[in-house]
């Protein structure tokens, strides 16, 4: 099972005759990820070689579904073209769309995450983020495959290092499924879309969830966790110490009312049962705990 | 990018937003200058990217060109909320009958743009949404539509604007959002937008914030970039492209990834407790790469920082293995001797992920006795605490 992505989803990547989507895609491919597809517009009839495995380059994404069946697409873009891409994979209907892409402007996001919830077709992951991985299974954007192994802890994290670090200090217990969901103010895919689908899906037993400053999603996925699920979950937030002010303006803080602080998202979390850790490590010691006495 | 009063202003009227004009001057004389062109009495403002200007002594009328100079001299140098005062905005004198609030941002909630408007404006915002929020009206926007005429006089109407003002400011309204919008903001925000005594609707101040990453659509943005308010290890950094933070602790911290480098600076300070409150004293994200000439990039500017007593590189090898890391660590301190800035301070690493062995046998055999190699990043963070307080 898993969730979002398993052995039987069927990768596009967007963006594949560029450095950074041809690389990815050989790393993707090298961790047994089916990848049926590259998009890059005017390249349609070419193909990649990534190690061997032919990849065939479509000019849209239309043309890339309805001729191989693609139903994840991993958006490598430059931030210039990105939402013209996502724009092209939700009218493709694409299911889901994983936007790796870093430095997109934030109004372009707010329009393409609006775009795809209108369609009803598309959950967006992203952007500015590691995307996805069901070790094992299928590993759809930039998460390495080899620090870790397939397990039962599902994982969702802000930060795409930290994701790496906790999937790596748990490698011999293992992962169901791992989600970068980004940490840009807007984002297609929450904490709590994950834990929803965490709690729903039979080969997770338990969760790691990784905040960090700005927002509220902590706080909100607190609320959700209270009141939909049973699993155990152990968090972890990062940005204690960061200064005040660097990054958000006051009216932001209007928005989030005195949520936004590490503290205050550890405190959310803390009131509904989630035991929270100091520092990576014994964030996951305590994961250990729960595993091991259940 | 927070924007100064006056650049927020000629934005405004950049998008016909009616605002007051002004001139901006570094020295007293200059404010007079100013005052003496405008010919009327005129308000000096601090230029300072912070709330509470007011009462802080750093807005003043001034009826007079003398008493622009002298109010100008108060005002330069003034410290508000540890921000200098280095620019006055020399504006004429408006007489205002009423005042008000309007902004549009970016909601982060609910993943799209919020309006928000008040009859009650001139007061701290904040203090008005915690103590009356009925009196903010809050209109969320849609991101594909943004702010027509309808959500215009939607926002006007929630917040009940007399008749008199009603049209004038659904107006403001429309092109605010053409400010927001074009200009790629994440707020812009008028307080107060005033009404004068013949019934004139304008925008007396103005806050703006800009996004950054849509820098590529605007070549502008560069000129906006402030470095009289910016650290001068930050505006080093940046022009290094090195994503750095400057704080006031003396552990210095190189890390790759915003999540993890956050982390690093928790678990240091956290350590630091034991040895005497030693602090992180910047954040630095390398990325990803993690590469030799950035890596030297970045431990020189950490290393021309006078309050760092020792520094921790905490890296995880994802996408570049550690041996990498490890080797790209030597080549900058070889690539630092050869300018002649030998490492004085201790270097505490810490590496995991791919190939972490081999990336540590690496370091242990260039035997560098500044280096020293830690497991675990808990451990290394208690270390590197102790240095700084063996090294203050």
């Amino acid at each position: 099972m898993a969730i979002f992505i398993n052995e039987n989803s069927k990768i596009l990547v967007q963006g594949i005759t560029g450095s950074e989507g041809g690389k990815h895609a050989r790393r993707m491919l090298a961790s047994g990820t089916n990848i049926v597809a590259g998009v890059t517009p005017g390249k349609g009839g070419q193909s990649v070689d990534a190690d061997g495995h032919i990849v065939p380059v479509f000019g849209s994404v239309g043309d890339a579904v309805a001729q191989t069946g693609a139903d994840v697409s991993v958006v490598f873009v430059p931030p210039k073209f990105t939402k013209g891409a996502v724009y092209e994979a939700v009218d493709a209907a694409v299911p889901l769309v994983i936007v790796i892409t870093e430095g997109v402007p934030v109004h372009d996001t707010a329009d393409f995450f609006a775009y795809a919830q209108r369609s009803g077709t598309t959950r967006l992951v992203g952007p500015n983020c590691p995307g996805i991985i069901s070790p094992g299974k299928s590993n759809a954007g930039i998460i390495p495959g080899n620090i870790t192994q397939a397990g039962r802890i599902g994982l969702v994290s802000k930060s795409g290092t930290l994701t790496y670090q906790m999937m790596y200090e748990l490698r011999d217990l293992g992962f169901s499924t791992c989600v970068g969901i980004g940490g840009d103010p807007i984002i297609g895919t929450t904490h709590i879309d994950c834990l929803e689908a965490f709690e729903a899906d039979p080969e997770t037993d338990a969760i790691v969830m990784i905040g960090e400053i700005g927002g509220d999603a902590e706080e909100r996925a607190a609320a959700f966790i209270k009141a939909n699920v049973t699993k155990p979950v152990v968090g972890y937030v990062a940005g204690f110490t960061a200064p005040e002010g660097k990054t958000m303006g006051h009216a932001g803080a209007i928005v989030s009312g005195s949520s936004g602080t590490a503290a205050a998202k550890q405190e959310a979390l803390e009131a509904v049962g989630v035991r929270v850790g100091k520092t990576p490590s014994e964030t996951a010691r305590l994961m250990r705990e729960i595993i091991s006495g259940s | 990018m927070d924007l100064y009063e006056f650049q927020a202003k000629e934005l405004f009227a950049r998008h016909g937003v009616p605002t007051t004009s002004g001139i901006v001057v570094r020295t007293p004389a200059h404010a007079k200058q100013a005052a003496e062109e405008l010919d009327c009495a005129v308000v000096v403002k601090a230029q300072v990217k912070t709330g509470g200007r007011g009462k802080a002594g750093g807005v003043k009328l001034a009826a007079n060109p003398q008493e622009a100079l002298e109010r100008a001299t108060d005002i330069l140098g003034l410290d508000i909320k540890g921000h200098t005062v280095h620019q006055v905005l020399i504006t004429p004198a408006s007489d205002i009958d009423e005042e008000y609030y309007v902004s549009i941002l970016l909601d982060r909630s609910n993943r799209t743009f919020l309006a928000m408007a008040s009859k009650e404006g001139g007061v701290e915002i904040e203090q008005l949404a915690v103590e009356r929020p009925e009196a903010l009206a809050r209109v969320s926007v849609d991101a594909l539509v943004g702010v027509d005429r309808a959500k215009a006089e939607e926002i006007v109407d929630a917040a009940g604007f007399d008749a008199s003002v009603r049209d004038q400011v659904i107006v403001v309204l429309e092109r605010l959002w053409d400010v927001f919008i074009k200009e790629d903001a994440t707020l812009v925000e008028v307080n107060p937008l005033v009404k004068t005594p013949e019934g004139q609707v304008l925008a007396l101040d103005g806050k703006v914030s800009l996004d950054e990453n849509a820098s590529f659509r605007h070549p502008e943005f560069d000129s906006l970039v402030d470095s009289v308010e910016t650290d001068p290890l930050e505006v080093a950094a940046k022009e290094r492209d090195l994503n750095y933070v400057k704080l006031s602790g003396s552990v210095g911290i190189i890390g790759n990834g915003a999540g993890l480098v956050m982390s690093t600076l928790d678990v240091v300070a956290y350590a630091g407790e034991e040895f005497g409150g030693q602090r992180p004293a910047n954040f630095l994200d390398i990325g990803g790469g993690a590469s030799a000439q950035v890596m030297a990039d970045g431990l020189e500017i950490i290393l021309s920082d006078a309050e760092v007593k020792s520094v921790f590189v905490n890296v995880f090898g994802g996408i570049t293995a550690c041996d990498a890391v490890a080797n790209g660590i030597l080549q900058a301190l070889e690539l630092l001797a050869s300018k002649g800035e030998a490492v004085a301070k201790p270097l505490v690493v810490r590496l995991d992920g791919n190939n972490a062995d081999l990336g540590r046998r690496i370091l242990r055999d260039a035997a560098n006795p500044l280096v020293e190699i830690v497991d675990t990043m808990d451990e290394a963070a208690r270390r590197v605490a102790e240095l700084a307080a063996q090294g203050a």
